[in-house]
């Protein structure tokens, strides 16, 4: 939690990770910058299926209906969130020479991804048969 | 003579990371594009109301600046030479108008 409070601190002072290290090879900062990027993307779409669940399965009841939207809409905060704090600790990994993080992320958002989509299709044929 | 040579390599990196780096921002406005639209289909499905309006001109403005962020950033990679490092304040910012977004979603799906 306090290594987090410190890692929210760096965003806003970029030139306190420049003090740190050596700036690494421009490339493996580009690298960095792009899987930012695709988890941001990875987020943007959460919050598009959220979007969209709220919008397009107008028949499901209230309470399923906005459980998945909101339970869609926390992954994409948080996925963003962990997003910028991944791409902030793999900067300073890099100019420190040390190895870069290691994060179970990746697997928590893959299971709850198929916890959802089983739910969708739950949901499908329960309102199919009904 | 008369042999073409290429530009100096720190010019051109042979492996194209700063245009791939560019288009990656492409592709997350485009994201952040699709996003903007659905939160203004949402906030303006139940026909017009005060509290839709207002959170469609929120989220015209959050994408708006998502916009002006990438943009920057785009321009900084496509200027030439070594670019310099995303900055933390950009990333944050980025992310802010994400979480935002969210936020403005979880109003209007409540």
């Amino acid at each position: 939690m306090i290594d987090f409070a410190r890692n929210v601190r760096l965003w806003f002072e970029p030139q306190h990770i420049s003090e740190e290290g050596a700036t690494p090879d421009y490339r493996f900062s580009l690298a960095n910058e792009r899987t930012f990027l695709a988890w941001l993307r990875t987020a943007l779409a959460l919050i598009g299926g959220g979007f969209a669940v709220d919008q397009f399965l107008p028949d499901l009841r209230w309470g399923v209906r906005v459980g998945l939207a909101l339970a869609l809409l926390a992954a994409g905060v948080l996925c963003s969130l962990r997003a910028v704090n991944h791409w902030v600790r793999c900067e300073r990994a890099m100019r420190r020479g040390e190895d870069l993080p290691v994060s179970r992320f990746p697997a928590l958002l893959s299971i709850a991804v198929a916890i959802v989509a089983v739910a969708m299709v739950v949901v499908v044929l329960a309102g199919w048969e009904g | 003579m008369g042999r073409v040579t290429g530009p100096p390599a720190q010019d051109r990196d042979p492996g194209l990371q700063p245009e791939r780096t560019r288009l990656a921002w492409r592709r997350t406005t485009l994201s952040s594009t699709v996003a903007a639209v659905l939160a203004a289909k949402a906030a303006l499905h139940g026909g017009v109301q005060v509290e839709g309006v207002v959170i469609c001109a929120l989220c015209c403005a959050l994408w708006l600046s998502f916009l002006a962020v990438a943009h920057h950033r785009i321009r900084t990679l496509a200027a030439g030479g070594i670019p310099p490092a995303l900055t933390p304040r950009h990333a944050g910012m980025a992310v802010l108008c994400t979480v935002a977004v969210a936020v403005c979603a979880a109003v209007l799906v409540y």
